[in-house]
């Protein structure tokens, strides 16, 4: 048999082309290659950064240790940014998975003009974000924000004071949180869509055969099969504004007097604007222990998922 | 009589939560749309009613943003960026899930959801090192220097993808190609690929929109006003000072926003399979 196969007459190259335990690895490199050179380079890069005193205008290398981590721990605008990061980040979760799930039980009943309200819903997860901020911007502009016209036409508020949304604290923090929620929670109802979709027809009448109500099928049976795939979308969800730096910077810029900054606002700031790369790469890395985390559950809701 | 009563109010408030919904998602977009058509006049007037036309609609705006500002360089550099970012994306990502789809065993699972997990590493935590990283490279205030950073996210989400496509091709399909005297290689192009085409063109469309969507490594990279993508020369550069061209800034939000949110629409199935690592098929 061997010696037949042998006399068939191959190109050369034909033999690389051929064999799977070399073109596995040689199809995968790039990818790998990529990844390596921009994502793990950059991360080992700023921790370099980190222990040195890198400034744009000062760019040699000089070992300081742990003084920047330091500085910025004692730093009172760190430790507000800290607490900032986490609010958000918490508030428009649950605000997010509340609505979410709310929105996605009306979405998947039967009426007229379901397809468009589903369209439309979808629409602040999908375009990009600093354009969507931006409208969000002009609705809580100072003078003419349609919030506070409406608010004041029906009498809630005086015309003469009206809110600053983005000029108080409290309504700051308010208004940052609402645009993350408002952002993230058609994610959540097709996440949740996704998921009911899936739940076996048959498991269901089988609950409702046994005398099953309305909250127990809901808790007992579909909650526990779709947890894998929410618990992937909230993992996903608390990252993205965890690390957000976008909605913060155009809405607010941080302020007032720091009241909405967060990690990625005040890296920026302190890293680009003001040049002081240590300091920044410092706060940036701050977020490192967050995503290790992250990284856990991730891991631990793929491989749920398979079972 | 109190049966249809209480249908009817049952009815009215399941609506009546509809319509809210809808509202609150959709009603910044409402208000991209009306102020876009509104004439300056009507948009700064606090006693008008800001819900509808007070004036004649205009297109003003439109002109000024099209004729008087950069907004079609920026949809050039976006468009470019984007076709850039694919042409890598597909590159490498292509090949990667093929061979993650396909290769024996735990390791190429591990492999991949390694790769799916950096997609978890955020822009925020990069843009430092990265902005110094592009300027060694002398690409500072490029929009190459996008074109070179994006596929960072891009490639390691594609690569899931495809791995989730190709596993949905029968083996038996290549082997039989094998048989038929084909390489692996050959087998792959010849028939693995054809049979691929709508997966591709959802990664064509996702990576697209997502270059689309990134705002932070532009606005940290780039300063120049003829090198900005769209997103970023619309929320930087039609802001003079501390004044707001309400009118410009929400058309071109709104011309922008609208193929991605269709795209989005058309392929949303796809991608929550994707996000979700497969879970729902």
């Amino acid at each position: 048999m061997t010696a037949i196969a042998e006399f068939t007459p191959r190109p050369r190259y034909r033999f690389l082309l051929d064999r799977a335990e070399l073109l596995g690895p040689l199809f995968i490199a790039p990818a790998i290659l990529y990844v390596l050179v921009l994502v793990a380079l950059p991360f080992f890069l700023a921790i370099y950064y980190s222990i040195s005193a890198f400034t744009i205008f000062d760019p040699s290398y000089r070992f300081v240790g742990a003084k920047n981590f330091f500085d910025v721990i004692q730093s009172e605008v760190f430790r507000r940014t800290l607490i900032n990061t986490f609010i958000f980040t918490i508030g428009a979760q649950i605000i997010g998975l509340l609505l979410g799930k709310f929105a996605a039980m009306l979405l998947m009943q039967d009426f007229p003009g379901r397809g468009l309200a589903r369209a439309l819903v979808v629409l602040p997860w999908a375009v990009p974000v600093s354009l969507a901020t931006l409208a969000w911007q002009w609705m809580f502009d100072s003078l003419y924000s349609v919030i506070n016209w409406t608010l004041i036409a029906i009498g809630l508020v005086n015309a003469e004071h009206p809110p600053q949304w983005l000029g108080q604290q409290d309504l700051a923090m308010i208004a940052v949180t609402v645009v993350h929620a408002w952002r993230l929670f058609p994610f959540g109802v097709v996440i949740f869509i996704a998921g009911f979709t899936s739940v076996p027809k048959d498991v269901l009448d089988a609950a409702t055969v046994d005398g099953a109500g309305f909250w127990r099928r809901n808790y007992q049976i579909i909650l526990p099969i779709i947890a894998p795939i929410v618990v992937i979308a909230l993992i996903f969800g608390t990252v993205f504004t965890f690390t957000d730096l976008s909605v913060v910077y155009l809405l607010t810029k941080g302020g007032p007097i720091n009241a909405t900054q967060v990690l990625g606002s005040l890296a920026f700031q302190v890293g680009i604007l003001s040049g002081d790369v240590a300091h920044g790469a410092v706060i940036c890395l701050f977020l490192f222990p967050f995503l290790l985390i992250a990284v856990v559950f991730m891991l631990r809701a793929l491989r749920r998922r398979e079972i | 009589m109190p049966r249809l009563a209480a249908r009817l109010l049952r009815e009215g408030s399941f609506y009546g939560a509809v319509v809210v919904l809808v509202t609150f998602a959709a009603f910044p977009f409402y208000w991209m749309l009306l102020t876009t058509f509104k004439s300056d006049g009507d948009l700064y007037n606090l006693k008008s009613n800001p819900y509808w036309f007070n004036a004649a609609p205009t297109l003003e705006h439109i002109r000024y943003l099209f004729e008087e500002t950069l907004f079609v360089q920026w949809v050039w550099n976006t468009a470019l960026i984007g076709l850039c970012v694919v042409a890598i994306t597909l590159l490498v990502a292509l090949p990667a899930g093929y061979s993650l789809a396909r290769m024996p065993g735990r390791s190429a699972e591990n492999l991949g959801i390694g790769i799916f997990l950096t997609y978890l590493v955020p822009p925020t935590l990069l843009f430092l090192p990265l902005s110094r990283v592009v300027t060694e490279f002398g690409l500072q205030d490029s929009l190459w220097s996008l074109v070179v950073v994006y596929p960072t996210f891009t490639i390691p989400f594609c690569t899931w993808l495809f791995m989730g496509f190709f596993k949905s091709v029968p083996r038996e399909i290549e082997e039989a190609a094998i048989v038929d005297g084909c390489t692996i290689m050959g087998a792959f192009v010849k028939t693995v690929l054809p049979l691929s085409v709508p997966g591709i063109l959802t990664v064509v469309i996702f990576a697209f929109t997502l270059t689309m969507q990134e705002f932070v490594y532009a606005l940290t990279f780039i300063s120049s006003s003829d090198e900005k993508p769209l997103t970023l020369g619309v929320a930087t550069d039609l802001i003079r000072g501390d004044i707001f061209y309400w009118g410009e800034l929400m058309g071109a939000a709104l011309i922008a926003s609208v193929p991605v949110a269709i795209a989005y629409n058309l392929f949303l199935d796809r991608f929550i399979s994707g996000i979700t690592g497969g879970a729902v098929r």
